[in-house]
């Protein structure tokens, strides 16, 4: 019999409404799996096990009264570390924010709450959702549940190990630059990355604010589209949060590609990409033209620009949202003569060095006759991105390209080479940039079993054609291994 | 009051910061409210948790569009809010949320009037930004470097802030006030905020530079702060200009610095440098859009201005009142109010004016009490100036009147007539009276026929005399001459 833990989110939904198992059964059997597998990869940061007992006992209550929440109604799943939830601790990886318990719900997490959903726990990151591989976690990296020698990518890494080895159905990250995508395809999930906006960013603890999104990490699309519907809509706490209706994105799933329009971006399928990657994709669109869409080629030229101009633009916005972690008024203060002395012996001691890196690049991009060169000239990149997609989405549907260009790497083997670390998310980024959705499918596996990542990208608000190319490249791609690790025998270390 | 040395002149600008008395701060649901216990009117935005995001209070932006207009600004239909970034414990983000390019409001004007002559001060800009908490420096000095720890009150933090911009137009210290004052006036008129100095809800801070009388360029500047009243405000820009006029004077330069205005000694002492002043890095605010202000919204602020305080005064000033009154009552809607209730309703307009900035406001200083607390009616205004007018009242008598309506000891009628203060302005009353006066003296009357018009008014004492000094004197003058035959 499978494992509770292994079930699809809508095999999960049938069998609750079935009466075949209780949402407390799923929740007990994602407790056995977390048993196990969080000794070999330390994907969360904290369980929390009062909290998810009495969602799960509440969700049967309300199933019993005939109370239904949707799709999430029971289903056990995590939330990345850089989401403030109310009464359970929230450090996002950084030992400036040990002890912080907020007191209020981010909305996507209060959203989640209310579609039913039973959070589990909150997962590991890069400290602040910076870093591409969860290394930059002040309390110890998370590892690949294909591989423990191996990073699950990052910065959502806690989030993709979490559902890659079955401790959680599906889980929220953030992605700024790629760090749903990426460790999507380094951990054989789906992520998606939605539109700007559509996901309110309240209590999401700002990276960098006019690039961060929320999204699902799950095991399949609609996996992911249950979780997406259920968190996206305005939000009169966010600003920025789209305020019309919400795509229907799950409603073309099964309608297959004939006659979209595809377009393969050429900049991102050459020098750079593994070619195993590069075979993996270039297969994946094979089979899109077999299933009747029209493959084009464009070209970003704006593309080679985008990576420079995000890790101006990402740490600008970084050095100034990072600033209120003082230790005048929450988590950690080191005490110093004078008040300056305490902030800053705080900042030094509490920051990571990826995150002291970024905010001392940004602060210098920012700097009075810095300004035009940098930050200024970044957001002109910004706006040329912007303008290449505009001008391929009038030529195709969704843009297709790899989600990272190599898979999982060994833990430690970019630690020491920032740019070398940056580069994993060169086919990520230009997404960001232009506030599009896009979202991560895996394909195949490489030579050493290791997932590969197809990435399909559209237009604003485009969610419904971009999960139905999905649809297609899962179906297609036939992908159904699991993670060795997504087990509940005991494994021997 | 102050004088700028020979052959020197001062360049001042001013900036203004004025928190806007919106309901609910400017980025997030708390009360606005300055009496509450610290740290109660907070919330995750305003005390910068983690994850919290800023969203632009409407009414705030309404308020600033009302100041805008009312200063002649263009109203700049797409509006951008900037982050200024600094650390200091008060500010919980260490970030303002504030403006830089695109304010909402720019290229206004203000006229103030000193001693008759009307100068025009130019407004460079008005923009919304937000306040920072409060710091309680506890020990030694009140400042942050003596302090021994600090307590923090965020209830503050948040609250609607406007920043008012001048030109360097401003000359004297004289004018500054002014404009200080109109300023004061003007914001007070809208409704968007009591201004008050003292308690901080306006401030000012002033830029000051000198140069040589006839010269162009300009001086360096210092910038003072802690000036606590408009007074203070003259007082601290007058010791500037005299401080930098000597340093000049002495071959020496004027240091570009931020000076603190010490109200016990009157003098300002510098507090940092612009050398080592922060760059703020500015950029635009990713977390929220750009302010779209349409036509209509503008539209229907311009509709909806109040009579601002200079078309005020100029109406007064039409009605009859002369400059000075005009402006003293203008200060105050309430005087206003009741100079405009009487006058309309027929009262001369001269004889109220001056009661309303003399005894009134004589009294109410003299009792402590705020004007809207004197038993005092457009009404009562009207009818003592009409018994005056009807000559049932001397002046005198009408002040004396008044002071008893004041203390709430009835209408102007019933303490006239309870103090005896009515005067006989029945003429046939009067005749008899004349008429037996001048029987008593008839050589008085022969020397008044002859031409002599000394005795004149010794009949009209008789007459007094004889009515107990309630007889009309101008009415008995005329009676005595018309028996004289003048
Ligand atoms: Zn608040």
């Amino acid at each position: 019999m499978t494992d509770l833990a292994d079930l699809s989110i809508a095999d999960a939904g049938r069998g609750l409404r079935d009466g075949e198992f209780t949402a407390q059964e799923l929740l007990d059997a994602t407790w056995r799996r977390a048993a196990v597998t969080e000794a070999h990869l330390h994907a969360y940061l904290v369980l929390d096990r009062e909290g998810a007992r009495r969602s799960a006992a509440r969700a049967d209550e309300e199933l019993a009264a005939g109370t239904d929440r949707g799709p999430l109604h029971g289903i056990p799943v995590a939330v990345k570390d850089n989401l403030s939830t109310r009464g359970v601790e929230t450090t996002c990886a950084s030992q400036i924010l040990a002890g912080y318990t907020p007191p209020y719900d981010a909305t996507a997490v209060e959203r989640l709450r209310d579609a039913g959903a039973v959070i589990v726990g909150k997962t590991n990151l890069d400290e602040f959702a910076m870093g591409s591989s969860t290394e930059n976690s002040a309390y110890g990296p998370t590892r690949n549940p294909w591989d423990t020698d191996r990073v699950p990518g990052g910065s959502s890494g806690g989030s993709a190990a979490a559902v890659a080895a079955g401790s959680a159905f599906a889980a929220l990250g953030s992605d700024t630059g790629g760090s749903i995508r990426q460790p999507a395809a380094l951990t054989g999930l789906v992520g998606a990355k939605p539109t700007y906006g559509l996901v309110s960013r309240y209590g999401l603890v700002a990276f960098a604010s006019s690039l961060d999104q929320i999204g699902p990490l799950a095991r399949s699309v609609p996996d992911a589209v249950d979780v997406l519907s259920a968190i996206a809509g305005w939000d009169r706490h966010d600003a920025t949060s789209y305020p019309g209706d919400v795509p229907e994105m799950g409603r073309s799933l099964d309608a297959g590609v004939q006659g979209v329009r595809i377009g393969v971006v050429t900049e991102l399928m050459g020098e750079g990409i593994a070619p195993e990657v590069l075979a993996a994709t270039a297969s994946t669109i094979e089979r899109l033209a077999a299933a009747g869409a029209e493959i084009v080629d464009v070209s970003m030229p704006s593309t080679e620009y985008a990576l420079s101009a995000y890790y101006l633009i990402a740490p600008a916005e970084c050095s100034s949202n990072l600033a209120r972690f003082d230790g005048v008024r929450y988590g950690l203060r080191v005490d110093g003569g004078t008040v300056e002395e305490m902030m800053a012996r705080t900042r030094a001691e509490g920051f990571g060095p990826e995150v002291i890196r970024r905010i001392l690049l940004g602060t210098y991009a920012l700097s009075a006759g810095y300004y035009d060169a940098f930050y200024g000239q970044a957001q002109k990149v910004r706006t040329l991105v912007r303008r290449d997609f505009a001008a391929a989405y009038e030529q195709v549907d969704v843009l297709v390209s790899p989600t990272s260009p190599t898979t999982a790497f060994r833990i430690g083997e970019r630690s020491d080479d920032p740019i070398a670390m940056y580069y994993s998310d060169v086919c990520t980024i230009p997404s960001n940039l232009a506030g599009d959705p896009a979202v991560s499918v895996p394909v195949a596996l490489d030579g050493t079993g290791l997932p590969i990542g197809f990435q399909v990208m559209a237009p604003q608000l485009g969610e419904e054609m971009m999960f139905r190319v999905a649809a297609e490249v899962e179906r297609s791609a036939g992908f159904s291994f699991r993670a060795p690790l997504a087990t509940s025998e005991v494994v021997e270390p | 009051m102050s004088v700028i040395p020979e052959g020197w002149e001062a360049v001042i600008g001013i900036e203004t910061h004025v928190e806007l008395q919106t309901r609910s701060k400017m980025f997030c649901g708390c009360r606005v409210d300055f009496g509450d216990e610290p740290n109660t009117a907070v919330c995750p935005v305003c005390l910068a948790l983690p994850g919290a995001l800023p969203v632009a209070n409407e009414a705030a932006i309404d308020g600033i569009v009302r100041i805008g207009t009312a200063l002649d600004c263009t109203i700049n239909e797409r509006s951008l809010f900037y982050r200024k970034n600094y650390f200091y414990p008060d500010l919980p983000k260490n970030y303002q949320i504030s403006q830089y390019t695109y304010p909402v409001c720019e290229h206004g004007r203000i006229v103030v009037d000193v001693d008759g002559e009307p100068t025009v001060i130019g407004i460079t800009r008005v923009h919304m930004e937000e306040d920072t908490g409060k710091s309680l420096h506890m020990g030694e000095g009140g400042r942050i470097q003596d302090a021994d720890h600090t307590l923090l009150d965020f209830n503050r933090a948040g609250v609607p802030l406007v920043e008012i911009v001048t030109e360097p137009d401003i000359r004297t210290p004289d004018q500054a006030r002014a404009y200080g004052a109109e300023l004061q006036r003007i914001v007070r008129t809208l409704g968007v905020s009591d201004a008050r100095l003292e308690e901080g809800s306006m401030r000012f801070d002033a830029n000051v530079s000198v140069r040589r009388a006839g010269t162009s360029e300009l001086g360096t500047r210092t910038e003072i702060k802690n000036v606590n009243s408009l007074r203070s405000m003259q007082r601290a820009i007058a010791f500037e200009i005299e401080r930098q006029v000597e340093v000049l004077a002495a071959g020496g330069t004027v240091v570009q610095e931020t000076r603190h205005w010490n109200e016990a000694t009157g003098r300002t002492t510098a507090m940092r440098s612009k050398e080592e002043s922060e760059d703020y890095r500015y950029f635009q605010e990713p977390d929220l859009l750009p302010l779209s202000i349409d036509e209509r919204w503008r539209n229907r602020v311009k509709a909806s201005m109040p009579e601002l305080p200079a078309q005020l005064r100029a109406r007064l000033v039409a009605a009859g009142a002369d400059e000075r009154t005009a402006g003293l009552l203008a200060d105050s809607p309430l005087l206003a109010g009741l100079f405009d209730a009487a006058v309309r309703a027929g009262a001369e307009a001269r004889t109220v004016a001056s009661w309303l900035t003399g005894e009134v406001v004589a009294y109410a200083r003299r009792v402590g009490a705020s004007v809207g607390e004197l038993h005092l009616t457009a009404e009562h205004l009207v009818e003592l100036a009409a018994m005056v007018a009807g000559g049932e009242l001397s002046a005198t008598a009408a002040k004396q009147v008044l002071t008893g309506v004041l203390a709430g000891e009835g209408g102007p009628r019933q303490v006239a007539e309870a103090m005896d203060l009515l005067q006989i302005s029945d003429s046939g009353a009067i005749e008899a009276v004349v008429a037996d006066v001048v029987a008593d003296h008839p050589d008085a009357l022969e020397k008044i026929r002859s031409g002599d018009a000394k005795p004149i008014g010794f009949l009209v004492g008789q007459v007094m005399r004889a009515t107990g000094g309630k007889a009309d004197p101008k009415m008995v003058q005329e009676i005595i001459r018309r028996s004289a035959g003048l």
